[in-house]
């Protein structure tokens, strides 16, 4: 190899290598500059709850100036990579926020994060202030590791009231009727239903729910359990090829795999009366709220649990969805932080003006005898209806791409989204999520 | 492309000539290049061979994340898409950027005033630029209901047969005007003389452009070229948030699929592999450009000039 070659080789690798590192570290964010390294970290997420975390972490740290937290935030994506990698690193928070799952499972099998018990056992009134098939998901093992910190969002149906009554229609109870409404709407010019497909979770909800409809929480579980050849059940298979007779029917607004979730333009075509239904989280309610607040204070937005499917094996009253989010606490964090933190988790975490601002912003938080404040609620009609179907569900499914392992999640996601667009059948879907059980 | 510099009269010249500069002082670049370079890519080859999820202890595992990566047909997918926006991007751009960095490189005010206007997209960051597009691509509230032209509400980002021209189109929309200003800088080097030779001679505007302006550009097109195919390599930010290498695999190109492997999947073995795969590749594009540039390069085009 002569000078120049060398040289070239050199430069591009360099160039190459340089790229790469610049993509890497594009996603780190600033420190606190006023970090006090002896107190506890907390990395929380932007959106629907964040005003409720950042007034609980101030309301805490006036009272408690001994013990304050350092709390940053982050947008969802890009908080996932980051706390996984920190984590990882030995330099994650000391309170990790999750999803509970495949994710907190990984967590645990690798010690990175601390068992809770003995907390539990140690102080039941933190126990027992929650639902108990949602404190279930911080559960790995039977032990706990995560505790709820904010509302349960189960996906529900939404539509719009008006467009309803400009057609002369009722919400549709099975899908029989669900498809039926299909062609009436489109007829009228408006969208059946808004789906942010571009996002591809969006997606999930639908063969989350329709899975469960037809066969069952069993089948879902059998996949999680990596038994063989689950993903060919044929539950499976009639889910993904429903899911295909609806897109063929023109179930979805037009476009619907160039709609990105993230700015919220799925929620924007039903209230601009654009699209009639959306099936979606719990969450969307209180971004609507900010969003278009006329349209929720009219009570235009109406909401059903999604249809049951006729002689499906599932119970109707079954939810999916993210039963909540999760505290977990580092087993890295010192001796002193873990004291401060799990006091913060005992006497702030659902306080009194906790539970009652995460009221007021339209959620209904995870924990028991609420009754009373979320009758007395401005959206009376939606926690109420929120708290009925968590209290009721037999079962609460958390969303698949978290329950999953990381692995499986990314290539469900990726085949999901080919069902979607035609591009692959439902067998095939099967085959190719088969190869990845056990990953 | 190193110049010879002879010493001009009164210029002090250090020490015998023919030794060029002191060996030393390739140190701290030598010393960057083995930190941010070498290093990690050992470190990525020792990855290759094992197997980490990003949390627990890493396991040796010989070439099993080799074979995850190689047998897997996701790859194989993103080595095509990787060609595909590559040679496209090359067919798309080369030609835009080289008649606007002719047309830049006119010594009219409107031409520098419009040079200006052309060079803006190259002061935006790729990913504003995706999040812009991402939204002004959106069928129901992008440009094409906002102009009220339907032919603009396409189904753009989810159609696979559109996304990757939509994709091939933001890359050079953000990218021509580098490419313009590498090629403005190349036409303001070819003297004036030669067009004033030809033009005596009676050769026409197209001929002046076949004859003088595109042989005496040759090698800035091979350096654009090059920064556009190991670009196209390296492309990640802006596909990455505009599609998210959807629908389906449609866009998922090799550095994108090797940042989800890695980072969604959690599998560092098998992105390793791919980190590696996509090194020789790049490697092997950029020597295969340097031939074609050529064994000399540092002959002068300018003789007689």
């Amino acid at each position: 190899m002569n000078m120049r070659t060398t040289k070239t080789l050199t430069a591009t690798a360099s160039a190459l290598a340089l790229a790469l590192g610049l993509t890497a570290c594009g996603s780190s964010g600033p420190a606190d500059p006023a970090a006090d390294s002896s107190s506890p970290t907390m990395w929380a997420l932007t959106g629907s709850s964040e005003d409720i975390f950042r007034s609980s972490v101030e309301r805490w740290n006036e009272e408690n100036p001994d013990k304050s937290i350092n709390q940053e935030f982050f947008a969802n994506d890009a908080y996932k990579t980051k706390v996984r990698t920190a984590v990882g690193a030995g330099e994650g928070p000391s309170f990790i926020y999750g999803w509970g799952g495949g994710v907190l499972k990984s967590y645990v099998d690798a010690g990175h994060v601390d068992e809770l018990d003995e907390f539990l056992a140690e102080n039941p009134d933190v126990k027992d202030r929650y639902i108990p098939s949602v404190l279930e998901n911080g559960v790995i093992d039977g032990k706990t590791y995560a505790l709820p910190n904010n509302n349960m969002q189960p996906v529900v149906l939404y539509y719009n009231k008006q467009v309803f009554e400009q057609i002369g229609a009722e919400p549709p109870e099975t899908w029989d009727e669900l498809m039926a409404l299909v062609p009436k709407f489109n007829d009228a010019g408006i969208a059946p239903f808004a789906l942010a497909g571009q996002s591809k979770w969006p997606n999930l909800m639908w063969l989350s729910y329709l899975v469960d409809r037809i066969g069952g929480p069993e089948v879902f579980q059998s996949i999680l359990d990596g038994e063989e050849d689950a993903w060919s059940d044929p539950a499976v298979i009639e889910a993904l090829t429903k899911i295909q007779e609806l897109v063929d029917a023109d179930g979805f607004v037009n476009g619907f795999s160039s709609i990105a979730a993230d700015a919220g333009a799925d929620s924007a075509l039903l209230y601009t009366d654009r699209a009639a239904m959306m099936v979606h989280g719990g969450w969307v309610y209180q971004n609507l709220k900010n969003d278009a607040p006329e349209f929720v204070e009219s009570g235009e937005v109406g909401f059903v649990p999604f249809p049951a499917v006729e002689g499906g094996a599932g119970d109707p009253a079954n939810v999916v969805g993210n039963p909540a989010n999760m505290w977990s606490l580092s087993s890295t964090a010192s001796d002193e932080q873990k004291d401060d933190a799990l006091a913060y988790l005992k006497d702030e975490l659902f306080s009194e003006e906790y539970t009652q601002a995460m009221i007021d912003s339209g959620a209904v938080p995870a924990v028991n005898g609420i009754e009373d404040q979320l009758a007395q609620s401005e959206d009376k009609d939606f926690v109420e209806f929120v708290y009925g179907l968590a209290q009721d569900a037999p079962s609460f499914q958390l969303s698949w791409d978290q329950a999953l392992s990381p692995a499986q999640g990314d290539a469900m996601l990726a085949n999901l989204d080919q069902i979607f667009i035609g591009q692959i059948t439902p067998e095939q879907f099967a085959e190719n999520m088969n190869a990845t059980l056990g990953k | 492309m190193s110049t010879i510099l002879k010493p001009k009269p009164g210029m002090a010249v250090r020490g015998p000539r023919t030794e060029g500069p002191s060996a030393w002082m390739v140190v701290p670049a030598l010393v960057f290049f083995l930190t941010f370079a070498v290093v990690p890519l050992l470190g990525v080859v020792f990855l290759s061979f094992t197997s980490w999820n990003g949390l627990g202890a890493i396991s040796w595992a010989g070439l099993d994340s080799w074979q995850t990566a190689l047998t897997d047909s996701v790859t194989l997918n993103a080595l095509v898409v990787t060609a595909k926006i590559m040679v496209y991007s090359l067919v798309v751009q080369v030609p835009i950027s080289l008649l606007l960095g002719v047309f830049t490189a006119g010594n009219q005010r409107y031409r520098a005033l419009l040079a200006v206007l052309y060079f803006v997209p190259l002061l935006l960051s790729s990913a504003a630029v995706a999040i812009a597009f991402k939204a002004l691509l959106d069928p129901n509230f992008g440009m094409g209901p906002g102009l009220g032209i339907p032919a603009l509400a396409q189904n753009w980002l989810g159609n696979e047969d559109l996304v990757l021209f939509v994709v091939i189109f933001v890359i050079a929309w953000q990218f021509v005007p580098f490419h313009t200003l590498i090629y403005q800088g190349g036409v303001r080097q070819i003297p004036a003389s030669f067009y004033e030779a030809a033009q005596i001679d009676g050769a026409g505007r197209v001929q002046q452009f076949i004859h003088i302006t595109l042989p005496q550009l040759k090698y800035t097109i091979i350096t654009s070229s090059t920064l556009m195919v190991l670009g196209s390599l390296a492309y990640f930010d802006l596909i990455f948030i505009l599609t998210a290498g959807g629908p389906g695999y449609a866009t998922r190109l090799l550095p994108l699929h090797m940042y989800l492997t890695g980072f969604r999947a959690n599998d560092m073995g098998a992105a390793s592999a791919l980190g590696v795969i996509l090194v020789v590749v790049g490697l092997v594009l950029a020597l295969v450009l340097q031939r074609i540039g050529g064994k000399n390069r540092s002959a002068s085009q300018l003789e007689g000039a």
